[in-house]
């Protein structure tokens, strides 16, 4: 029999997770849910930033905060970038060409990765204390990301609903005919989002550079599990995205304690599989 | 006989002779190139049965490591030959996609939505492998038994020859069952639910019926292609024959090629692996990871600017200039969405 104190300490960690994924989840899904590309490579771009952040900080001795702005300012950069270089000359064709494109981004990126700074893993570590409550372990390095991260989904929401370009994003998210209709234009929306996109992957990178190392195949250990964050919360459904994003970490880390690390994720990929079939708009969707 | 009937005979034939031509020291390099060519072009074409009416599978790394790995394992601990092998992995994953097309087909999970749940399949499939490690051998794999000398009982030669007719055989086979679907009411049929399934169901076609038995003939194809595959390089990977990478890397070279022509998925995995090959001769050791980042990059340059792959673009310019006119727009996948 496994101790409780085991499980309740894998149900933190997993909450933890969730702060996590649902950061990664929540620039991806504002891409997918207004302009309908998956990008395939978009943790690939949080491993980017990663690297940003590795150099400054523990090669060239920046301080955190400096990093951390530079990395966003990269992400932005980088999502505006492949939106205008790959997804804006494809925006009408078959959805299969849509993915492959950024799918082939995703090889671009990784083998390049490899090539200037090999597979190494790199890794940034900060002295900061660990807080125990209740024989529970609570690193300080994980909590202050994951505040940081429930403030900038916070931020997000707050920026789609009460600012006019966010009503906009909204407004092409639920049907780009009509907004074009209306004399919107359509493309600088996507910019925007693509932006905001690009920024919260550089958000998420400077805060994951704490917690994990990096490498050239980073975006295969958190991709595929981002994009399944996405769809079961619902596309463009922020909200059901970071429900979503606790269902998966729970899940992972709860079984992964209970059984094993693989058998976490096989369970968190078969229960996304069976909500597909029962709930095909998300977990926030009304059955029809 | 028409032009084009005596180009494809001609090209059989260089390919039947090709082993014998003097190529002198790289005759054996070529073969092993030929034989992979010939065995990822059948898979592809499996893949490409789905993929041309709007089933776009992201999860054939699944059908394909399960075929591969249920002959392999068979055969190290039961000594089972990989002949009887194959046909348990073609029954057996033809039984796994069974189970999942049906809730697809039933729930009418098409589009993105398809795309994501099987590629969840694909990695359910590699993690199962690698949790599995105490007789799949986990991420490491696990080497093919060998058998002493050439064993016909093993599918196991010394010489590559022998793999190389069996390949060519099995890609033959592989355009024989592509052309025979081209040619009957089944294609029309898929067509049509491609398009737009409640129109076709209103048309009095069975919609789920042709969306699974599609699935199971591409998995069915796709794990003898695994099989072929693990006998002929004799050691078989999660990570090479599972999950996403392969997955994808399938997709490219058929999208590349163009899905929707016979010999499509054949031009773009020729392409892909000589490309691969190229740039890993070019570069060597030198600089690890430039060839695939100079291919990344093609393959985005290539799906932007040749959308409808270069075999199906270069077709599609002849029969223009034939017919002396504008022809047909080329046929576009469907854009339906759930």
């Amino acid at each position: 029999m496994i101790d409780p104190i085991f499980i309740a300490e894998a149900a933190v960690n997993g909450i933890l997770l969730g702060g996590i994924l649902a950061l990664l989840a929540l620039g991806l899904n504002l891409i997918f849910g207004v302009i309908d590309i998956v990008w395939i490579a978009y943790v690939d771009l949080v491993m980017l930033c990663m690297y940003a952040m590795y150099f400054l900080v523990q090669v060239y001795g920046w301080p955190v905060w400096a990093a951390g702005l530079v990395s966003l300012v990269l992400g932005a950069v980088l999502g505006v970038g492949v939106h205008l270089l790959i997804i804006t000359p494809i925006l009408g064709s078959p959805p299969v060409n849509q993915l492959l494109a950024t799918g082939g981004l995703l090889f671009f990126i990784q083998s390049f990765a490899t090539f200037l700074w090999t597979t190494d893993h790199k890794s940034v570590r900060l002295s900061l204390p660990s807080y125990e409550v209740a024989g529970i372990f609570l690193p300080a390095g994980r909590i202050i990301p994951f505040a940081i991260s429930i403030v900038a989904m916070v931020a997000l929401y707050l920026f789609l609903t009460r600012t006019y370009m966010g009503t906009a994003i909204r407004a092409v998210s639920q049907d780009r005919d009509a907004m074009r209709l209306m004399g919107a234009n359509p493309q600088r929306v996507y910019i925007v989002t693509s932006a905001v996109g690009g920024l919260m992957a550089g958000l998420a990178g400077a805060l994951l550079i704490f917690q994990y190392s990096v490498h050239p195949f980073f975006g295969g250990q958190f991709g595929p599990l981002t994009f399944m964050i996405c769809v079961l919360g619902g596309l463009g459904n922020m909200v059901g995205a970071f429900i979503a994003s606790f269902i998966m970490s729970e899940i992972i880390s709860v079984s992964g304690v209970l059984w094993s690390t693989e058998m976490g994720y096989v369970i968190a990929f078969v229960v996304f599989i069976v909500m597909i079939f029962a709930r095909p708009g998300g977990i926030m969707a009304k059955r029809q | 006989m028409s032009p084009g009937r005596v180009v494809g005979g001609l090209f059989l034939a260089v390919l039947v002779a090709g082993p014998f031509l003097p190529l002198g020291v790289t005759r054996e390099y070529t073969i092993h190139v030929a034989v992979q060519v010939l065995i990822w072009s059948f898979i592809g074409g499996a893949w490409s049965l789905m993929g041309r009416f709007g089933l776009v599978s992201l999860g054939h790394g699944a059908f394909l490591g399960l075929g591969a790995y249920t002959s392999t394992l068979l055969w190290n601990f039961y000594g089972l030959t990989p002949w009887l092998g194959a046909v348990v992995a073609v029954a057996l994953t033809g039984v796994f996609a069974l189970i999942v097309a049906y809730p697809c087909s039933r729930f009418q999970v098409i589009g993105h939505y398809f795309g994501l749940v099987t590629l969840a399949v694909g990695e359910v499939i590699r993690l199962l492998i690698i949790a599995e490690r105490n007789w799949t051998g986990g991420s490491l794999g696990v080497s093919v038994r060998s058998a002493v000398g050439d064993s016909a009982w093993a599918i196991q030669f010394a010489d590559k020859r022998v793999f190389y007719y069996g390949a060519l055989v099995l890609w033959l086979g592989g355009l024989w069952v592509w052309h025979r679907l081209d040619r009957s009411m089944a294609r029309s049929a898929m067509e049509a639910i491609g398009e737009d399934e409640t129109a076709a169901a209103s048309v009095g076609i069975h919609v789920s019926r042709f969306k699974m038995a599609i699935t199971v003939l591409s998995a069915a194809l796709t794990a003898l292609g695994g099989v072929a595959y693990a006998q002929y390089i004799a050691y078989v990977n999660p990570d090479t024959l599972s999950g996403i990478g392969v997955s994808l890397r399938i997709v490219f070279a058929v999208v590349l090629g163009g899905m929707y022509s016979l010999l499509g998925p054949t031009v773009g995995t020729a392409l892909t692996i000589a490309l691969g090959e190229a740039l890993r001769i070019g570069f060597g050791l030198k600089f690890i990871g430039m060839a695939e980042t100079i291919y990344g990059l093609l393959l985005v340059i290539f799906i932007i600017f040749l959308p409808s792959g270069i075999y199906g673009s270069i077709r599609d310019a002849i029969r223009r200039r034939a017919a002396g006119a504008p022809g047909p727009p080329a046929r576009q996948a469907s854009t339906s969405r759930a």
